[in-house]
């Protein structure tokens, strides 16, 4: 038995490896037959040769930059609310409500995004913006999505500090207020930051949301305003391998797939390694 | 006097030394953050509502006019009045099943090597480190492993761009959750219950067959539970893999040959699908199945959670 419960574990490390193999591979060759000037152009068209990297970055950044407007206050509001204020029978309710928001599929999200973000926040809030598609209705979307990712990790690190920190604090005259900001918040900062890493991390990495509520599926050229359509990463890996597109086969466009999904895997690596680091951080502590 | 001090005096008394060190002042600021506090808890509750009213809103057509059509329709993303969700349902619940299949018992044992026979060792903690860090690969990269591995290298047995290749793919995806939950599982049990089997002679194996994984099951079931309604909302691999967006023809393919051979869609491709659409008939169209995939999917992780907090126990 001992055995075969070792190669379960194996599994899991071939998993990487071959991640990392099939990502490696491909990127190289990419890199060394795109013509290197068609990496900073005017766009992101891979099927006419424009192979714009800062379209795609810009993309995501501004994507994650919405989202996080959105799932910072609301996500660590509801983290030090449920840790910090909320009576015990009132938090027993409300957490797995929030788990709940964890679980809505992000199609659906993408699809909320666009019937009622875009057309009821988003142009009420700024009218120039594209009626149908933009970036910055699909970032409020991830914003929702990331927002009990953040909440739930922060509320750990909260939740994590002792008692008799708390009580101390009581005991010199504090009341909750100051309890809460200047004892418990410093002595989990660490969790909060790791909180927010592995939010912005979820933020990179979705896909869905953009390639529903972002418009540009095919291509996009290079552009830095979040109400106009947009492209991220994510989103142009979606639509180099499904539908009409994968007919590309194994030319220079299908190649670019795996080159940014390896941009991606190391960006989101680092994040995730970091937050996990600041996680372990604050479980060790106390 | 403290035996005779009745609650009523205690807590008034309690209430009187609170306003002496306050000075009677009240804690206004307290009350302002609190009121801020919950007010990020409604507007994210109220993200939930209006979403809800919001998908039933815009399915109100579909859901009174042509229910049961739409739910015996097949794919098709060029005319919504034919358009439905059978073949995408008999999709998810396939490749359901095919996660339940492989992933489980393959996540369960490697939480088990973890956790009971080398808690301690380099390799386990390599393997924790990994899991951790898979957990976070965001799912369009398991897509490329899978369109890698799964389609192109293994096409010969998964058949290429089949329900299989895309039910291995969403395995490999949830496992790092189906093993860190375990993981969780199994450590919450305590080490009398191991230590009382192998007092009596159990082996290890033993051990862990007739006491730890029983005493676990709860929060084990808890994890691949949640781990079946991530893969079933997951849409973002399955494309790469070949999850079809158009218009999926099963022709006369047989239930058997349908799974090996033949294209195949799911609950999120096909939501997918039909909100690339453009026109009202349409969104109600996608309103509709995503509401039928909120509903699968909360009420699978509802249960979850009811279950994991009904046998939450403190050892």
């Amino acid at each position: 038995m001992r055995r075969l419960f070792i190669a379960a574990g194996l599994t899991t490390l071939l998993v990487t490896v071959l991640i990392v193999y099939t990502l490696v591979k491909d990127a190289v060759s990419f890199f060394i037959d795109v013509p290197k000037y068609e990496l900073w152009t005017i766009g992101w068209f891979p099927r006419r040769g424009f192979f714009d990297i800062k379209t795609l970055v810009v993309g995501s950044l501004m994507v994650t930059g919405v989202a996080m407007l959105i799932a910072v206050p609301l996500g660590l509001g509801v983290a030090v609310y449920l840790s910090e204020f909320a009576r015990p029978r009132v938090r027993r309710v409300l957490k797995p409500i929030v788990e709940v928001l964890a679980g809505i599929p992000s199609v659906v999200l993408g699809y909320f995004a666009i019937s009622f973000i875009n057309p009821n926040i988003v142009t009420v809030l700024a009218p120039g913006a594209n009626k149908a598609f933009n970036i910055a209705a699909a970032g409020v979307a991830v914003g929702i999505l990331t927002i009990p990712i953040i909440a739930s990790v922060a509320e750990d690190a909260l939740r994590a500090v002792p008692l008799s920190l708390r009580e101390a604090s009581y005991g010199l005259g504090a009341r909750r207020v100051a309890t809460t900001f200047r004892v418990v918040l410093p002595a989990s900062i660490s969790g909060v930051v790791a909180a927010l890493i592995l939010g912005i991390s979820r933020a990179v990495g979705e896909t869905m949301v953009v390639a529903i509520a972002a418009g540009a599926v095919g291509g996009g050229l290079f552009s830095t305003d979040p109400f106009q359509p947009g492209q991220t990463m994510t989103a142009a890996m979606a639509a180099l391998g499904f539908g009409s597109d994968q007919v590309a086969g194994d030319g220079l466009a299908f190649q670019s797939l795996f080159f940014i999904g390896f941009l991606l895997f190391v960006l989101t690596f680092l994040l995730n390694l970091l937050g996990d680091r600041l996680v372990r951080r604050v479980r060790e502590e106390y | 006097m403290a035996l005779s001090t009745p609650a009523k005096f205690g807590a008034s008394s309690a209430a009187n030394l609170t306003a002496r060190i306050t000075g009677g002042k009240r804690d206004v600021k307290g009350r302002v953050v609190e009121w801020i506090l919950l007010t990020t808890l409604g507007i994210t509750l109220l993200v939930l509502v209006a979403l809800v009213v919001n998908l039933l809103d815009r399915a109100w057509p579909v859901l009174n006019g042509r229910f049961g059509d739409f739910l015996s329709s097949g794919l098709d993303a060029s005319n919504a009045d034919e358009a439905g969700v059978w073949q995408a349902i008999r999709g998810t619940l396939t490749l359901a099943i095919i996660v339940v299949v492989v992933s489980f018992p393959l996540g369960i044992s490697c939480a088990v090597y973890l956790e009971e026979y080398a808690s301690r060792s380099r390799l386990a903690r390599l393997i924790r480190i990994n899991v951790r860090n898979l957990a976070g690969v965001p799912s369009i990269v398991y897509g490329i492993l899978g369109l890698t591995i799964f389609v192109k290298f293994a096409g010969g047995i998964t058949g290429g761009r089949t329900v299989i290749a895309g039910g291995l793919t969403l395995s490999v995806l949830v496992l790092p959750v189906v093993v860190i939950t375990a993981s969780e599982a199994l450590r919450a049990v305590p080490r009398s219950i191991r230590e009382g089997a192998m007092g009596v002679g159990a082996t290890q194996w033993e051990t862990v067959r007739s006491h730890v994984l029983p005493s676990a099951a709860p929060g084990i079931l808890t994890g691949t539970m949640l781990a079946l309604s991530r893969a079933a909302g997951e849409a973002a691999p399955l494309l790469l893999v070949g999850g079809i967006t158009g218009l999926l023809r099963t022709g006369n393919l047989g239930l058997w040959e349908q799974i090996t051979e033949g294209g195949f869609t799911s609950m999120p491709v096909a939501i997918f699908s039909y909100a690339r659409q453009t026109g009202a008939d349409f969104q109600a169209v996608t309103a509709a199945a995503s509401l039928i995939l909120l509903v699968l999917v909360v009420v699978i992780n509802g249960l979850a959670i009811w279950l994991r907090n009904r046998f939450e126990r403190n050892w």
